[in-house]
């Protein structure tokens, strides 16, 4: 049965439209592989009798003719997403037994398209971290190990649940979602493909709210392929969010074609930051020459802020952060400290239900939207954001897309940087920027650090055209041709 | 600038988190470096520039004002900590 859990989304899907196996047997062989990842800690909440009831309906439509696009393959969804009668805790202890009474437009969008549901995926505590050790349920385990080492890895955040259960075969495919990097970058630590959509491009109803003007849904999986296909229907208008774009949902299954010749392919000169490791440097050499040899071709750009993007964005998100999680105050839904006052309430239930980092952020958010301090702090890195998203404009009149590295690391171990934000916050330096920009981008592996660790490349386009961005992925993802494994496979001895 | 306990408690208290004052002192020492790496950005030219509040090149939309999705007052107290006759109950306010 393992070898089910080690189909892509594509070739699942044409398995179950040829009969070759039910959804019944890929759901039943996906339902031992979360199991057996139990060790990882990937998941918050295993869901194996809907996913039953959802393969047993995907069945039933199979042999009518009648299969929807996504008919019977089994996902993972980050616990960010709300589901409907499925505990959502946005990895927190303020949401702890929280069950909602709807569905994420997002999910809601999977399940008509006839996915089925495993479980929600462990994270970083509202999403805020870059190695899932935020996480009030315990860290994610990376199912990569370095060579010759058996200390357990990170797997990156926010998304790292999701990320680690699509690396050990315990999905086909896994809901992220991205703010200032968190679905990129835990795609580069677990060696997986993770696509950021423009801002607009998915709905955020229904997705429990860190940074309102950054957060955007997306897929994560193992081909550029079976993203392009889990977008296709995550995304589309929503009235429901009034930053959802009212544009037309493009066949992205149709850009694949990986033909990139006369492109014109972006090097921005200030991603090569001070410190990089050679192995990343060398990484991303690769990749500008795969897409030289594939027809493309390379112009150095300029995006003169990079190095400004990690502390505007350490402003703008942790204020948005703070008004967001206003709402966690102990009086509608999640957890309540009783007090003998409401405002005594409020703050033993906040000091209680939230972790160090999420207190963390409220508290500098709080402090830069506070009287005296909005224009010296807010305003200001609203206006390097307006630069930010100027800069790239200005490159993309001379490129039609870019590749840069992913993180500027691979994996490291659970525990390392924990003591020390700042180091934790510049996992996010390539990926920030373009959050900032509200554009699209994804993360390709593309090869092992010199101890055997999955590194990324990312390919950022203009907003809306994440075409170009699939289209150049799968030249990515042709010449690396990457097929190393994590040490941890689900189901595998 | 540099961020004291006197600080903190101002914030900690405008963002309802109770805090020992023990706590207060060590979150002043965790937030002072974090803000003084954040205000790198006084070296950025910004004169003139508009603050980009949204990526988002759209005007918001308008909807119709009419309830769509009424009489679910069971539903939303049902995740309720505490409810009294359909409502959400909380400490005494107003004595």
């Amino acid at each position: 049965m393992s070898a089910l859990t080690e189909l892509g989304l594509a070739e699942a899907r044409d398995g179950l439209r040829a009969k070759t196996f039910s959804a019944r047997e890929l759901a039943e062989a996906h339902i031992a592989a979360v199991e057996a990842a139990r060790p990882l800690n990937a998941f918050l909440c295993e869901t194996p009798e809907k996913a039953r009831a959802m393969a047993a309906e995907s069945d039933a439509r199979l042999a009518r003719g009648a299969a929807r696009p996504l008919e019977g393959l089994p996902l993972a969804i980050k616990d960010l997403f709300c589901t409907e009668n499925v505990p959502t805790t946005a990895g927190s202890r303020i949401l702890e037994g929280f069950t909602p009474p709807y569905e994420s437009t997002v999910t809601a969008h999977l399940w008509r398209d006839g996915a089925v549901m495993l479980g929600k995926a462990n994270l970083d505590e509202f999403a805020m971290g870059s190695a899932n050790v935020t996480s009030a349920f315990g860290p994610v385990e990376n199912p990569w190990r370095r060579r010759g080492d058996n200390r357990p890895l990170v797997p990156g955040g926010s998304s790292g649940g999701s990320a680690a259960a699509v690396a050990a075969r315990a999905a086909l495919g896994a809901t992220g979602t991205d703010t200032g990097g968190s679905i990129r970058q835990p795609a580069s630590f677990c060696g997986i493909v993770g696509l950021k959509p423009t801002y607009g491009r998915c709905s955020r109803w229904g997705t429990v709210a860190f940074a309102s003007s950054l957060d955007q849904a997306g897929p994560m999986t193992r081909s550029v392929k079976d993203a392009a296909i889990m977008l296709q229907s995550m995304a589309g208008y929503d009235p429901k969010d009034s930053t959802s774009a009212a544009v037309p949902v493009p066949d992205f299954e149709a850009a694949l074609s990986g033909d990139i010749r006369g492109l014109k392919i972006g090097i921005p000169r200030e991603y090569r930051i001070d410190g990089m490791p050679q192995e990343i440097e060398a990484v991303w050499q690769r990749g500008i020459d795969w897409l030289k040899d594939a027809g493309a071709v390379p112009v150095e750009v300029s995006l003169k802020l990079t190095k400004y993007a990690l502390p505007a964005y350490y402003i703008i998100a942790p204020a948005e952060a703070s008004s967001n999680l206003a709402r966690y105050d102990g009086v509608r839904f999640g957890l309540r400290v009783p007090g003998e006052s409401l405002d005594e309430m409020y703050e033993g239930t906040r000091a209680e239900g939230f972790g160090a980092e999420v207190r963390r952020r409220i508290l500098i958010g709080t402090y830069v939207l506070s009287a005296g301090y909005y224009d010296a702090y807010y305003l200001k890195a609203q206006r390097v954001r307006a630069l930010i998203a100027r800069d790239f404009d200005e490159a993309f009149k001379s490129c039609d897309v870019l590749l840069t590295p992913t993180a500027p690391s691979a994996a490291f171990a659970i525990g390392e940087k924990s003591d020390d934000p700042i180091a934790m916050y510049l996992n996010d330096v390539f990926t920030v920027g373009v959050s900032l920009a509200g554009l699209p981008a994804i993360s390709v592996p593309a090869g092992l650090s010199g101890d055997g660790l999955p590194l990324g490349l990312q390919l950022i386009g203009r907003a809306f055209d994440e075409e170009t961005v699939l289209r150049a992925g799968t030249a990515i993802e042709r010449a690396a041709d990457f097929t190393a494994e994590p040490s941890f496979i689900a189901g595998r001895a | 600038m540099a961020l004291d306990k006197a600080a903190v408690a101002r914030i900690a208290s405008l963002a309802r988190i109770r805090m020992t004052e023990a706590e207060q002192v060590r979150i002043a020492g965790e937030l002072a470096p974090i803000l003084s790496w954040i205000e790198q950005l006084n070296e950025v030219d910004t004169s003139g520039v508009e603050p980009m509040a949204s990526v988002v090149q759209m005007k918001l939309p308008m909807r119709d004002d009419k309830v769509d999705d009424g009489n679910i007052r069971d539903k939303l107290l049902a995740n309720a900590p505490q409810e009294a006759r359909g409502f959400f109950a909380v400490p005494k306010v107003v004595e």
